[in-house]
């Protein structure tokens, strides 16, 4: 009698033990796919940029300085790994491309142009749809993180190779455009 | 919504729909067997030799019908509610116009988890929206010319995450359902009331039957009661199922509002559309009024959508829109109170 109660109860933790590994590996994908659609629209954005720099170029010689910015962000956003550098990255890409838009409102030649206004068009909605899968991405990173921290799911985190998932933090452009006071007198002189 | 939320509107979705088919059978049968059950009684006292209705044969055509037409709106009731509104797919985008819908419909996809709907254009000048289809694998989002030509990108996208989040809750199910059960329901009426005309006419012309009837009692008494009832049902019944859709839809709108609202996280949008739809007070001459509980606002530019009391609870298919733009605005200032952006000046009604 001892024994049956004994290989039932073996059993049950034998099954628990099942749909937990299961269940992590199963979010663990989730994540590993919300973050591949994240990828996507950010290669989309990349391939659009030269794109808007080739067409804007022409009307827009003098400003440089502003297209050399948002290439060099582009590739930096392009060069990228790992979920904090893309989130930093793409945040200064935005930043950059803000201002290019911001300038050319004074273009009217190219305000009216209708490549520039349907590059526009199509940079905006990927900037919702990065905005969108990045949404969905931090929520199923929380369930997942969540889940592998947990009791007791926690005690098969191990055997799933589980370990936490990077949140995709907003770095809000504005944020960072406001100007840090350091007052330390200890900084390097370079800087 | 949280996760809980979501799975008991789509059960309750799911169920229905199921009852609603259910329901749809049972009324077929009982206008077919009902009819049988009348015709055996009169035929009953009829002399040997004369016919006698012994075989339910109105009941099981009725019956198979309804089965066949619940088939049919369950298979095409999409494509029914589509092509009656004369709209035509957006495959290839051609203006910039389109291209903004098609990019906004796939934002609001991702937005929502849900694959992308077919996009359709309604050609009709009047600012309206729809979704329909079976489950969000199947479902399409049609939007009037109108829509296109009045709204901006961003209220665009709160109308599209209205209709998404109609798709997601399986809202979209029971409307097509519904729709295309409402107009099968006025055309059997239609097509009974212009046949039962016929056979009075017929019964009229051999007059003496009647005599004989009142004198042999019995049964005729049921018999009549039931052919009152009977009656009573065909005429009753597309006033019944065009006031359940009606029914059904309205909480479903504010439901609708809110979900697209954490869709676009811009509540204030969706609002500012909804204030150019009922501004553009036209009706919407392509949906048909069996359609009409499947739009965003009641396309019939009906004065009851604008009205409040218990009239207009009955007998509108949409809740008040000024309702709707009070709690969308609500939401929206919460939403600024939270992020700290509440200035006085963005107070509700600038936009």
């Amino acid at each position: 009698m001892g024994a049956i109660i004994l290989l039932v109860l073996l059993a049950l933790v034998a099954l628990w033990l099942v749909s937990a590994y299961n269940s992590l590996i199963s979010l663990k994908n989730q994540v590993v796919n919300a973050w591949k659609q994240i990828d996507v629209q950010l290669k989309r954005r990349h391939d659009l940029i030269p794109n808007l720099v080739n067409t804007v170029k022409g009307a827009m010689d003098f400003e440089r300085s502003t297209l050399e910015a948002v290439i060099a962000a582009r590739n930096r956003a392009v060069a990228a790994t790992g979920v904090q550098q893309t989130a930093r990255a793409d945040g200064e890409l935005t930043q950059a491309l803000g201002r290019l838009f911001a300038l050319a409102e004074n273009y009217p030649e190219l305000k009216s142009n209708q490549n520039v206004l349907q590059l526009q068009e199509e940079l905006t909605s990927t900037e919702n749809r990065i905005g969108f899968a990045r949404q969905a991405y931090n929520d199923v990173a929380t369930d997942y993180n969540t889940k592998q921290m947990q009791f007791p799911t926690n005690l098969v985190a191990g055997l799933a190779k589980a370990s936490p998932a990077e949140l995709w933090e907003i770095e809000d452009a504005g944020d960072r455009a406001v100007p840090t006071v350091d007052l330390s007198l200890n900084r390097p002189p370079s800087a | 919504m949280s996760d809980a939320n979501l799975f008991a509107q789509q059960e309750s979705n799911r169920r229905r729909s199921t009852w609603l088919i259910i329901g749809f059978v049972v009324f077929f049968a009982w206008v077919g067997f009902g009819g049988d059950i009348a015709v055996g009684l009169l035929t009953a006292d009829a002399p040997p030799g004369s016919y006698h209705h012994a075989v339910p044969i109105f009941g099981i055509v009725t019956t198979l019908l309804a089965g066949g037409l619940c088939w049919y709106a369950w298979r095409f009731g999409s494509r029914q509610v589509l092509w009656a509104t004369g709209a035509w797919e957006l495959i290839e985008p051609a203006t910039a116009e389109q291209k903004q819908l098609v990019n906004v419909v796939e934002e609001m996809a991702i937005a929502s988890g849900l694959p992308r709907p077919r996009i359709w254009i309604v050609p009709d000048a009047d600012p309206n929206a729809f979704a329909t289809g079976r489950d969000p694998a199947t479902a399409s989002i049609a939007v009037t010319e109108g829509l296109l030509a009045t709204l901006s990108r961003d209220e665009l996208q709160g109308v599209v995450a209205h209709e998404m989040a109609h798709v997601r809750n399986l809202d979209i199910r029971l409307m097509t359902l519904l729709a295309a059960m409402v107009g099968a329901i006025a055309l059997m009426s239609d097509g009974m009331g212009r046949l039962m005309r016929g056979g009075f006419r017929v019964g009229g012309g051999g007059g003496g039957g009647r005599g004989g009837r009142s004198g042999k009692g019995g049964g005729n008494p049921l018999a009549l009661v039931l052919l009152v009832l009977w009656l009573l049902t065909l005429v009753v019944a597309p006033i019944l199922s065009r006031l359940l859709a009606m029914a059904v839809n309205r909480k479903r709108e504010y439901l609708a509002d809110a979900t697209g609202a954490q869709f676009t996280r811009n509540p204030a949008a969706l609002a500012s559309a909804l204030e150019k739809l009922s501004a553009a007070a036209a009706p919407t001459r392509a949906i048909t009024q069996g359609a009409a509980h499947l739009c965003i606002v009641d396309p019939s530019g009906n004065r009851f959508t604008s009205a409040e009391g218990a009239v207009a609870d009955v007998f509108a298919s949409h809740p008040p829109i000024a309702q709707r733009i009070i709690r969308l605005r609500g939401m929206a200032f919460q939403q600024a109170k939270r992020e700290g952006e509440y200035l006085p000046a963005d107070a509700p009604g600038a936009g």
